[in-house]
């Protein structure tokens, strides 16, 4: 599993298969490694690869009648950003009907900046395409990629899992390309494996539970007890969790491995023993403030709010949970950037898109700052410390120059709506308060920065 | 034409009646929108208090007169649409067709059309008030949101908050000629009224560009530095100068401070502490009192100008935003003023 965060309902018509079928579909058709967008991807199948500019057929606005100031064909110079997926039919689908990812999860985020970089870019002489190659087999991604870099793509966005991430920047290594991971929370790869040539757009999973723990901390509900899931993924996000509990002085007062076989996703009815079997487990914790969950593939965590013993919240990967962004947010100038996203994706905005629109947005922004597409002008901007970009969260979001991650706040919500945003009031830094989210500069183990 | 010239005659006739000593009661009224409470606070500037509240459509933002005063102007963005009030009576007078998503309104210097900035959709739209229709409209950068006009009419600046630029279109014609980048995020674009310099500021780079309109570039960049705030916090968004363009007063957002800035030698010479999240700021046409908006706080702040000190914030609606203030001083409509 690569996210820790929520998903949330649409009107897509590809959200609203029955998950087998829609993960089937895809990797079917799909897993020949390169090919379009997902609009086209379909009619294209045969072609080897499709560049997936601003503005793909039936899905993008309508472009305005007139555009003044509009450059000449011969004029534009174009930026080409690559993004790989992995895809992950062994995943199994969340627990609620709501949450099932769309096909297009990370994608859509990924075209929306490349529409929002080319409005700025018609006024510079640029322009901004993305191409996508999408496989099962990651040895098939990372290879594809190299080829790719080779011959002259200089940005790559990643939807990957930690350790593809890696080998992804470990084969690119000495070329010049700088990679964005848009999806793995995985604290190794921003530290101990850190790479020079690799971004993080997707917060880690300490900045994750940082911001609640900070937020609990403000609640004054510093006595927890934690339910980890059986997969490595849980036992990392409750590593997380126990780093941030010490960090903001909360108690763990007992931890119980919630083992757990899931079973038909789509089974008829269910809550019976559910609504007898949560309780049972919860009896006898000792007396706590709040429960927290540690599920990251989201595959029990639903079963706690309302059904444990003590009436407590629930917090984690479920209840209030942290993420980047949520769809329901209208801070910060966010309600024009939501609906940017609705017409273009017809259905809400998730976290993995809002980073993969974040990846985009960077390269489009140093892009504009130095008025060049050439990546030996870009990549050497986007690692100074004048690089920043506005990305709806109320301040600018700079990148750690020790790992590589991006500085951002960190929204807590429930499925309906954001809570509170952490950094928390009172959490204070000599430098900037982004940075009591997650390891800082003192404490990280990266040294690939360095050099 | 001839109307507005009669328009602009009477203002200015009404504005030497008070020189020569008005009634005491008729005072400014200053018009303030409350983006979330679908709501225009009316406030004397001399009571210092809220006199009447103007009930709008729905996110009423960016709020302006008409060019002879009789008219306040307000975006109301959710309903995609313009309101316009009576200025003395606080009645409804019509809608303004606006483009979806309405947010900050400009008028021609003439008085004549009304640009406004569509936020959702990279349009500036041109509307004439009069007749109530849409002129054109002018694509330009993702979020428009800064209006400015140049002082002889020519040029009207609007700045993109994801785009990052301020571009320069003509007015007569609607060409764009230039886009200037500016820091992240520009908020509000403002001429000095000698036409010398339009200054923009960026809510997220933290800072205010000096362009120069006639070289159409940026010649001087100024930062904010306060102790206790971090930069993060420190938002420029309003900016207004004073009658005679030597000082300019910038609002800080989050900081909660307006930035009084030498408006010759860019130098920032004190920051005042007004209430929270302050946006947009709005002179009396005297220039002796200056209004700010305070989001979050939910109140203005009111700064005696000639001492450069807060003198005492008023409680508004909910998440009070844009400002201006009637042209000349009105008697007090507040009872039996229809909503």
């Amino acid at each position: 599993m690569t996210s820790a965060n929520p998903v949330f309902s649409s009107p897509d018509p590809v959200e609203r298969l029955p998950f087998p079928a829609a993960r089937s579909l895809q990797s079917r058709s799909l897993r020949s490694a390169v090919f379009g967008c997902i609009a086209s991807s379909l009619a294209l199948a045969a072609l080897p690869s499709a560049v997936l500019a601003g503005a793909p057929p039936g899905v993008a606005p309508a472009e305005p009648a007139a555009v003044p100031a509009a450059p000449q064909a011969s004029d534009v110079k174009t930026l080409n950003i690559l993004m790989v997926r992995q895809l992950r039919p062994e995943r199994l689908p969340p627990l609620s009907l709501l949450d099932l990812p769309p096909m297009d999860d990370g994608l859509a985020g990924a075209r929306l900046a490349i529409d929002d970089n080319n409005t700025t870019g018609r006024f510079l002489k640029q322009n901004f395409a993305l191409e996508l190659i999408e496989s099962e087999d990651t040895a098939e991604l990372i290879a594809e990629t190299k080829k790719k870099v080779e011959a002259g793509i200089g940005f790559v966005v990643t939807d990957l899992d930690a350790k593809p991430t890696i080998e992804l920047a470990d084969a690119l290594k000495g070329l010049d390309a700088v990679i964005f991971n848009a999806s793995a929370p995985d604290e190794n790869i921003r530290e101990e494996d850190c790479r020079a040539n690799l971004k993080h757009t997707a917060p880690s999973r300490a900045m994750l539970a940082d911001a609640l723990a900070q937020y609990l901390a403000w609640k004054r509900w510093g006595n927890w007890v934690l339910i980890v899931g059986p997969t490595p993924e849980d036992k990392a996000y409750a590593d997380a969790l126990r780093r941030s509990a010490q960090r903001f002085g909360m108690k763990i007062l007992e931890e119980r491995e919630f083992k757990y076989d899931p079973g038909s996703r789509r089974s008829d009815g269910g809550f019976e023993q559910i609504q007898q079997q949560i309780p049972t487990f919860t009896q006898k914790l000792p007396p706590h403030d709040v429960l927290l969950v540690a599920d990251e593939g989201e595959l029990f965590g639903e079963y706690f709010p309302y059904r444990t013993w003590d009436a407590r919240p629930v917090a984690g990967t479920a209840g209030l949970f942290p993420t980047s962004w949520h769809p329901a947010i209208e801070l910060w100038g966010g309600t024009q950037f939501q609906n940017r996203f609705k017409r273009l994706a017809s259905r809400n905005m998730r976290p993995l898109d809002y980073q993969a629109w974040m990846a985009v947005r960077s390269i489009g922004e140093a892009a504009t700052r130095t008025q060049s597409v050439d990546r030996k002008a870009i990549i050497p901007y986007m690692l100074s410390p004048e690089f920043e970009l506005a990305a709806f969260k109320g301040r600018k979001l700079t990148y750690r120059a020790w790992n590589g991650q991006l500085r951002q706040p960190v929204v807590l919500a429930t499925g309906k709506m954001h809570v509170t945003v952490s950094p928390q009031p009172g959490f204070l830094h000599q430098f900037t308060e982004l940075d009591t989210l997650g390891v800082d500069k003192p404490e990280t183990k990266c040294r690939a920065y360095n050099k | 034409m001839t109307l507005f010239k009669n328009a602009a005659a009477l203002a200015a006739l009404s504005l030497s009646s008070l020189a020569l000593g008005a009634g005491p009661a008729a005072a400014y009224k200053i018009f303030v929108s409350n983006e979330k409470e679908n709501t225009v606070s009316v406030i004397d500037s001399e009571k210092l208090e809220v006199v009447h509240t103007i009930k709008t459509g729905n996110r009423p933002r960016g709020i302006i007169l008409s060019k002879d005063g009789k008219w306040v102007i307000v975006c109301t963005s959710d309903d995609n649409r313009i309101q316009v009030f009576d200025a003395e009576t606080y009645k409804f007078v019509k809608d303004l067709p606006s483009g979806p998503d309405p947010e900050l309104p400009i008028l021609h210097t003439s008085g004549n059309p009304l640009y406004v900035s569509n936020e959702d959709d990279n349009l500036v739209t041109v509307v004439d008030i009069f007749k109530g229709t849409i002129i054109t409209d002018i694509p330009v950068g993702v979020e428009p949101e800064g209006m400015g006009m140049s002082p002889d009419g020519k040029i009207l600046v609007n700045t993109s908050e994801t785009t990052n630029m301020a571009h320069f279109i003509t007015t007569d014609g609607f060409k764009n000629v230039e886009n200037i980048l500016v820091d992240n995020r520009p908020r509000v674009a403002e001429f000095k009224s000698d036409g010398s310099e339009v200054w923009v500021s960026a809510e997220i780079g933290g800072t205010v560009s000096v362009i120069d309109p006639a070289q159409k570039k940026v010649t001087h960049k100024i930062n904010f530095e306060i102790q206790g705030i971090t930069k993060d916090a420190i938002q420029p968004v309003g900016v207004r100068f004073n009658q005679d363009n030597t000082k300019a007063f910038v609002a800080l957002g989050p900081a909660n401070r307006v930035a009084v800035v030498d408006a010759k030698t860019y130098k920032v010479e004190k920051y005042i502490l007004v209430g929270q999240r302050v946006w947009n700021l709005g002179f009396t046409p005297d220039y002796k009192l200056l209004f700010t908006t305070n989001g979050t706080s939910n109140d203005v702040t009111v700064i005696d100008v000639a001492s450069e000190k807060a003198i005492k914030s008023i409680k508004t609606g909910r998440y009070p935003w844009g400002v201006v203030s009637s042209l000349t001083p009105i008697k007090s409509a507040e009872n039996g003023a229809a909503q």
